[in-house]
């Protein structure tokens, strides 16, 4: 199995004055094609600054990360835009989705900016509205739908671009538990079908949905180890 | 492809805040009304100049009395003589046509009726160097010069002011001009109005009769006109009447001159000073007003990213370069400016069209006009738009999603 992520000593430092906060403080990381990790930690232990720099959305201070066996650390904003447009998809805690926009438009941005034509981004974009479940919720915007229904737009356009790389910072924190277990259902059909995953939750339960557990604290990499297999059957 | 797709989010942005978007372009909207107005304005203004010019004569140098310097003091204003005038005439070689003016507003009198009109005592060369034609009867001629006589040619407007129909009843009745008797003549062609020129209204006499009987004998002309068979002549008739007249008045080599010399535009422009001045005053109401509206849609574009950060953020997050960001942001202010651009040609227009019907001001909206002034305003949008859509461009992606 080929590394899909790669780091070595990823560092995020800020400068806040005299003081120096170590948000990722030297963190090496593999992650290999088809696996499910989730990354667990207490608040303010560097989740989402890790997550920010894995989906390319933050640079790094210090270290060096490899997306697909490319060094992207080194990549300028534009390259990283394209990068974030081709080979990732993000789901954020806040969903993140444009509230005036129809389900159907949300889905088609990062087609837009990859410039398919329109006929293609109608297509695509719908049919991962209905692998979602939301076939016929296409036309209806962000305000007229649940929190679940939300999440689930969003994931549809993070997988709208087939991207190597599906990144979650927190996807259940605003849904109930209910709505939470459908999401990370979700989640782990598309790994079955080959889909790379990685995960921020602080909650157990959650974690428990994927194959591996990395825990970080104040930085650091604490615990790395895979989750009990389930009984199949 | 992409390209489509930005225009299409842009004008969404502005339709989405329609009130706003029209309000934010009051200023974009009157500074190109201005601009439109003040070029109707222009053009109309040319335009009447042109035909004025035509209506003057293109050919004619009016010779006018100037100061009189001494040592270089004025010593106030110099005369034009009736030898002047003949010295033009009898020594140009034929070149020039040339007519003396000795004018002055009198009584004219006929049968119960009486106006203030301008009498002019003129030549016969006169009626030829304007192009005067005749609707009844004759014009004089040299013998009724020499001999001073008493007789009166009337433009087109005087038989009804003097309250004669049909006009050619007046033809070989008297008036009296200041109590003096004239036998009517000849009446002259419908002419039209030339800058303050009336010809339409006044009543032409020989410049030896109006010297001698009308004006108390003063040897002293208002102007000389001289005309050349064609314009390009018009050099040439300058340097020959410059020449004469300094001979004439005797002014040496290096010295003032005590006459000026004016050809019809140089006249005209004086006498369109008003709408020029005019003109100029909504050149800079375009101005600033251009420059109020492009802060304004600077200002509201500064709103408009601060208030789709998160917008940004998410786009960035999904792949948008800061070429994309930055030409939706450009394209929302051309859009905006645009919006306005229209707004201001359809305002001008309106006011040239109210111009020319409350002042009377012949306007203009020439097409290439509007073209300009919607390019102009799409410079406005592109130039202010530039700034906001640089700050939206440069936003890092982290930090503008996490914008609250
Ligand atoms: N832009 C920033 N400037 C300064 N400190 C930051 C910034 N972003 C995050 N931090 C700090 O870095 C640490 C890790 O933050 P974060 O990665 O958000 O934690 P988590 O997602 O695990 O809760 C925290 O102490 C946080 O205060
Ligand atoms: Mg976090």
């Amino acid at each position: 199995m080929s590394d899909i992520i790669r780091t070595e000593g990823l560092e995020k430092h800020y400068h806040l004055g005299a003081e120096t906060v170590r948000a990722c403080d030297g963190v090496d990381l593999l992650i290999s094609q088809g696996e499910f990790v989730a990354i667990m930690g207490p608040s303010g232990s560097g989740k989402s600054t890790l997550m920010n720099m894995i989906g390319c959305l933050d640079t790094p201070t210090g270290g060096q990360y490899w997306l697909n066996g490319t060094l992207v650390s080194e990549f300028s904003e534009d390259e990283l835009a394209r990068v974030r447009n081709r080979e990732i998809g993000f789901v954020f805690q806040t969903f993140n989705l444009l509230p005036r926009a129809t389900a159907l438009h949300n889905v088609e941005l990062p087609l837009i900016y990859a410039g398919i034509s329109s006929k293609e981004r109608r297509r695509r974009a719908s049919e991962k509205l209905e692998l979602v479940g939301l076939g016929d919720r296409m036309g209806h915007k962000p305000p007229e739908m649940s929190g679940g229904q939300r999440q689930r737009v969003a994931i549809a356009r993070a997988l709208v671009n087939e991207p190597a790389l599906l990144l979650a910072d927190e996807p259940t924190g605003n849904l109930d538990s209910v709505t939470s277990e459908d999401v990370m259902r979700q989640f782990e059909e598309l790994n079955e079908q080959g889909q790379t995953i990685v995960l921020v939750t602080h909650e157990h339960d959650i974690a428990g949905h994927a194959q591996r557990q990395v825990h970080l604290k104040d930085g650091l990499l604490e615990k790395d180890f895979l989750n009990p297999v389930e009984p199949t059957g | 492809m992409l390209f489509f797709e930005i225009v299409m989010v842009a004008m969404a942005a502005v339709r989405a805040n329609m009130l706003r978007s029209v309000l934010t372009t009051l200023g974009i909207v009157i500074g190109i009304a201005a601009v439109i107005t003040m070029v109707a304005l222009g053009e109309g203004a040319q335009q009447r100049v042109e035909e004025q010019i035509n209506r003057m004569g293109t050919s004619v140098l009016t010779v006018r009395p100037g100061q009189q310097m001494w040592g270089g003091v004025s010593r106030g204003d110099a005369e034009l003589s009736v030898d002047d005038a003949i010295a033009l005439r009898d020594e140009s070689d034929g070149l020039l046509q040339v007519s003396p003016e000795q004018q002055s507003r009198l009584q004219v009198a006929y049968k119960r009726w009486n106006s203030n009109t301008q009498i002019m005592g003129v030549w016969p060369e006169y009626f030829e160097i304007y192009d005067h034609g005749l609707q009844y009867g004759r014009f004089f001629n040299q013998g009724e010069v020499q001999g001073r006589r008493r007789v009166a040619v009337l433009g087109f407007n005087m038989a009804e002011t003097l309250g004669e129909t049909p006009p050619e009843l007046l033809v070989g009745e008297t008036i009296q001009i200041r109590g003096i008797m004239f036998e009517v003549i000849g009446i002259m062609e419908e002419k039209g109005d030339a800058a303050w020129v009336r010809p339409d209204d006044q009543v032409f006499i020989p410049q030896s009769t109006a010297q001698y009987r009308v004006m108390g004998g003063r040897d002293r002309l208002n102007s000389i006109y001289a005309a050349t068979d064609t314009p390009d002549q018009l050099d040439v008739a300058f340097a020959e009447i410059d020449r004469i007249m300094r001979r004439e008045h005797r002014i040496k080599v290096g010295e003032e001159v005590d006459f000026n010399i004016r050809n019809s535009a140089d006249l005209l422009e004086t006498f369109n000073e008003t709408t020029q001045t005019f003109a100029f005053l909504l050149a800079g109401i375009a101005a600033i007003s251009l420059l109020v509206g492009g802060i304004g849609i600077m200002n509201i574009m500064l709103v408009s990213v601060t208030e789709r950060t998160r917008e940004i953020g998410v786009r960035k997050a999904l792949g948008a370069t800061r070429k994309a960001i930055m030409t939706q942001f450009l394209v929302e202010a051309l859009f905006l400016c645009l919006l306005g651009g229209m707004i201001g040609v359809a305002a001008g227009y309106g006011a040239s069209e109210m111009m020319t019907r409350v002042a009377a001001w012949e306007t203009r909206v020439a097409p290439e006009a509007v073209v300009a002034a919607i390019g102009f305003s799409a410079a406005v949008g592109l130039f202010f738009g530039l700034w906001p859509a640089r700050r939206a461009a440069l936003l890092d992606p982290i930090d503008a999603l996490r914008y609250e």
